[in-house]
Order: structure tokens, then sequence, then C-alpha cells
């Protein structure tokens, strides 16, 4: 009898943890979504691994995520702009990300850094973890999800069904372009708790990322957005994307897994389709916002979905092994590249 | 009864009812659930999400590929104009233990010292008052529930705690709520209730529902261990504390001791 096929985390590095689409259907009782900051990366790392598009993914911050197959081979596949280290029988060797690899027994993977976002996702063909409350999303607050309820950690060992398959692996020759333009907010719903000149002051200069960023919320430092009254509000519903304003003046953009509900007046709200985009500035990075409204936000998700899905279409099958991979789109990678290059962040973890 | 509309980006929008604390407000919010659900469940809104009751407003969560602004609010403006006229929904009523003494009530003695009334009035008042479960958030399962008597109206603390442990029932801004889980906290500590108010493994997760109906009922420390040790080992199922008027079950604490 073979033993169970297993993929081991041999190091977390800043944070990893498993995430899907999310945890619908229970923000009435305080449960939030959670799930990936990142959907097209999530759907892409999946489709490279023969996966369905929202199969649950290991989302990793920065470098230093180590993965080893145990009791057999185990397909895995990288989205995002990462370096990778391939520990093999035949010795170490760089891989490039955005394609499957069969990580025979015994054999690891690491992700040395991240380039032009800090977030990458490993989708892992065939991963047998029950889901809680409908999602396998890890909610650490709550405990919910994942693996016990808990980040990933070194020594823990993911279960892969009997039945994964490992067809061809596969490669996406032209990844998503790095995206640096301002980032989209609808205003509202309580921009009116605001004074006149607060949205000019939010869409009219540099904010920039502090340490304060991780699934919860980004806390951002930038012009002060003055109230017209109080700050507080009567709580009502917070969404992925909601941009609350404490008495500071300094807003909170709040993400995946921040609380359904919040007292501070919320001045805008980020469109669905850049929160990725924000979810992976670094701390210290500097961002704009642009305003549209909720019409236009809409218009702009269905570009974005088109976009998505001529990307997922273009993944092909990987010429057999020995071809000139990384030649062939090395070519493609140049804006990841010169982030490569750029000064060495130190994560603040 | 008037509403707004507020966009909340392009997946969400929220339809308030006002921008206070007020049951009738909280009326025409689950009654407005109540028809969504029930439009939902008939298939004529394609693309909504889910919806999350508060105070006083109504947030719908869509999916901007699946279905538009236009359509949805034309779709649901019949039942937002039928809201206002919603009766207050018919929850359950709890009688939950609550140990107002030792190391459960960090706050008791400077709430009391603050408000000018001594410790056992504090706990006369907060157990003397039946409160109503306006909704769940900030944390999995963590209830809004008003109104505190007004000799209990407090401001948030100063300086919140960093860490608030799970089981701490608290007051602040005229409201009082039990923290489910471990967190940080601003509010008042009073003491400490040994059921827990959210488990994955239940079919309905959280124990207490918008609508809801609370009571206090002062135990012993001792009665409070008692009961968590109970619940611990499964020989108590939290259910036993929905009130006798609901439930033909016992619901004092002794029986748990």
């Amino acid at each position: 009898m073979s033993a169970q096929t297993e993929l081991e985390i041999l190091a977390a590095g800043a944070y990893a943890s498993l995430q899907d689409g999310g945890r619908r259907g229970h923000r009435r009782i305080g449960v939030p979504w959670a799930g990936v900051l990142d959907r097209r990366l999530m759907r892409l790392a999946n489709a490279l691994a023969g996966n369905v598009e929202d199969a649950p993914v290991i989302e990793c911050f920065e470098g230093g995520l180590q993965l080893a197959a145990r009791g057999g081979a185990v397909k895995v596949a990288v989205a995002g702009d990462a370096t990778l280290e391939l520990d093999g029988a035949d010795g170490r060797r760089q891989i490039v990300p955005w394609r499957s690899l069969t990580l025979a027994d015994g054999e690891s993977l690491r992700i040395r850094k991240l380039g032009g976002g800090r977030i990458a996702m490993v989708a892992v063909a065939g991963l047998a973890v029950p889901p809680v409350m409908g999602s396998v999303s890890t909610y650490v607050r709550a405990g919910l999800g994942g693996v016990d309820g808990r980040a990933l950690a070194a020594g823990m060992r993911l279960p892969l069904g009997a039945d994964h398959a490992y067809g061809t692996d596969r490669v996406l020759t032209h990844p998503p372009a790095p995206d640096d333009r301002p980032i989209r907010i609808v205003p509202g719903p309580q921009a009116d708790h605001f004074s006149a000149t607060a949205l000019d002051a939010l869409v009219g200069g540099d904010y920039r990322v502090t340490a304060e960023a991780d699934r919860m919320g980004i806390r951002l430092e930038g012009a002060r957005l003055e109230h017209a009254g109080s700050a507080d509000i009567v709580s009502d519903a917070t969404v992925p994307g909601s941009i609350q304003v404490p008495g500071s003046g300094q807003p909170i953009v709040l993400l995946a897994d921040a609380q359904t509900a919040g007292g501070y007046a919320k001045i805008a709200t980020v469109i669905t389709a850049d929160l990725g985009r924000l979810a992976a500035l670094r701390p210290g990075q500097a961002l704009r916002f642009a305003l549209v409204d909720a019409v236009e936000g809409a218009r702009i998700a269905r570009a974005a979905e088109a976009e998505t899905r001529s990307l997922l279409a273009s993944i092909r099958p990987l010429p057999s092994d020995g071809v000139d991979l990384e030649a062939l789109y090395t070519a493609n990678l140049v804006g990841g590249v010169v982030h490569a290059l750029s000064a060495e962040y130190r994560p603040l973890y | 009864m008037s509403y707004r509309i507020l966009d909340a980006g392009d997946a969400a929008l929220t339809i308030e009812f006002g921008r206070v604390i007020d049951p009738a407000l909280l009326a025409a919010v689950n009654a407005l659930d109540a028809a969504i659900q029930r439009l939902q469940q008939a298939g004529a809104l394609p693309g909504v999400i889910e919806t999350m009751p508060t105070f006083r407003s109504l947030t719908v969560f869509f999916d901007p590929l699946a279905t538009d602004r236009e359509t949805l609010l034309a779709a649901l403006q019949p039942a937002i104009a039928a809201a206002e006229h919603g009766a207050p929904a018919t929850g359950r009523r709890w009688r939950l233990p609550v140990c107002y003494a030792g190391e459960a009530a960090p706050d008791l003695a400077e709430v009391a010292r603050t408000l000018g009334i001594d410790e056992a009035e504090v706990v006369a008042l907060h157990s003397g008052t039946d409160y109503l479960v306006y909704m769940l958030g900030f944390l999995p399962g963590f209830p809004f529930m008003g109104d505190l008597p007004a000799a209990l109206r407090l401001p948030r603390r100063a300086e919140p705690r960093v860490r608030v442990p799970a089981g701490s029932v608290a007051i602040a801004t005229g409201l009082t709520a039990i923290y489910p889980w471990e967190s940080p906290g601003g509010w008042h500590l009073l003491g400490r209730c040994p059921v827990p108010l959210f488990d994955a493994r239940r079919a309905s997760p959280s124990l207490l529902a918008a609508g809801d109906r609370v009571r206090f009922v002062p135990v012993s420390a001792d009665e409070c261990r008692a009961i968590e040790a109970a619940l611990r080992s499964g020989d108590l199922d939290p259910e036993r504390w929905l009130d006798a008027d609901d439930d033909t079950r016992s619901t004092t604490a002794e029986d748990a001791a």
C-alpha cells in the first residue's frame, strides 16, 4: 500500500495561508468572506495546475515559502512575479513562475522573493482540505478553515486526494503586465460625512502604505481627510474595499478578513477590479486614487473579467522539457526583471 | 419612512432607513431583509450574493458581472417601499448566565464609581433589562444589544484593551455585548458569559440572531465554571438557555451547576 501523498510546508515565509474564493453567506452573523486577496492570481494558478478556478490555493506574502512533495509526486503552479528555486534530484535550479511543475517525491520548491507585488498564489493539484462553513479559506481570528483555522507553518502537511491527476504541465507565456495606474474608487457610502474638500484631497495626491497592512486592511498615510462632524457613525456594513476614516483623518482600506461592520464613516469604496492590485502594494509604496461612479466601476469589472478570461484561454501545454522555456519568456518578463532589481525590501511582519 | 440608496462600490449598495439606533428602523431593516430572502428563494434576484442587516440599514452584496445596479434597484423597489410597514422581528428569547464577580468583571468597580452608584446596583440594572439583539458583526457571533438603562450609559473606554477575553460581557454607548472571541476592544467589561456564542460545527453557527431578545441571569464564579465544564464535556446544549416561553427545557443555571 502506497503512503498518502502530501505537500509539506518546510517554511511559511512572511505569511502564508490556504484561501479559496471565500466564505459567502455569513456576513449577517459577523463572518467575513476571507478568501484570496487577488482572485485573478488564484484563477490563473488553478488553471495552470489543472484545478477548477476557485480551488483552494496557498496565498503567500513576500518570499520564503518552501514546499516539498512527500509520499509521491505533487503538481504545483505559481502565479505571481516570483523568483523560484527547485531543489531536485539533479541539484538546485531556478524556475520561472506562471507555469505548473511536478515535484517528484522529496523535491522541494522555494519562493525566494517576489517582484512586482507582495502576493503570490501557489495552486496544488488535487489538494484535499475539507471546507468549513462552505469554504477552505483560513480566517484566523475565528479559527475557521485552512489547517485547524491557522495560518500555514513549517511542519504542516497538506493531504492530496486519491484522484489528483497528472496531466501535461501548463504555462502562461504572457503573464499580466504590472499596472500602476491609480486605484479607482466610488464615492460613498458616507462621503457626506466629510468636508466638501475631502474627496478632492483623497484623489489629489499620493498616499503611502504604512507598516499596518495585512489581510484585514491597509492603513494609508497622506493628506488628512476632514470629517464634517464626528468620525463616528452608528455601525453599518463594511465591504471589502471600504475606505473608512477614523478621527485621525488617515484612511484605512478594508480587505478580505476585515470586520463585517464598522463605526467609522466610509468616504469611498475601492472597486472590485482594483482591490487585488491594492492589496499587493508593499509598506512604503505610494499610490493614487481616481474617482469613478458605481456604473463605471461595474463596466471596469466586466472589462477586467474579459481580460482574465483571455489570460486563462492563453494557457497552453508546456513544450516537453528541454525546450528553452526560460529564454522563451524572459523576454515577456522585462517588468518583472526591473522589479527584481529594485532596492531590497525588508518585510514588516 | 424615508430611505436613501448609498453606493458601496461596484458590488454592493446600502438601503439606509435612518442614522440612529431605533427599534422602528430595525423593524424596517428586518422586513426588507426577509423580503429579499423570499425573492432570492423564488429566483427573482439573480446576482445577489447575500445581505447584511444592521441597526438602521441593509447592505446588498451582488456580483456586478451577473446583474447591475439599476436592474437590482428596480427589482428591490417594491420590497423597499413595503419595508416601512414591517413588524418587529419575532426572535427567540434567551436567558444567559453571567458571572459579575472577581476577575470576570475587571471594570465593574470603575463603572460603578464613574456612574456614582454601587456595584450591586450596576449588576441589578444590567441583569434586570430585556435586550434586543440589533445586529451581529464586528466579530463572528458578536451581538450588538440594547438598550441599556439610562443609568448605565457610558462612552467607550479612553484606552481600548489590546486583549479582551472571550466571553466578556461588556457595555458602551447605550449598548451591551458579549465578545465571542478574544480580541482588542474598547467596551467596559462587567462580567463573563460561559455560553459559547459561535460554533462552526452547528447548523446555525451563531447562537443569537438579529431580532432575538436576551436577559442576563447572574451566577456565581463557581456556577460559571461548572457550566463551562459541562459545556466542554458536551453535557450541555447551549439551546437550554432559551427562555421557557419558547422552549420547555429548564433554564436555570442551578441545574447546570
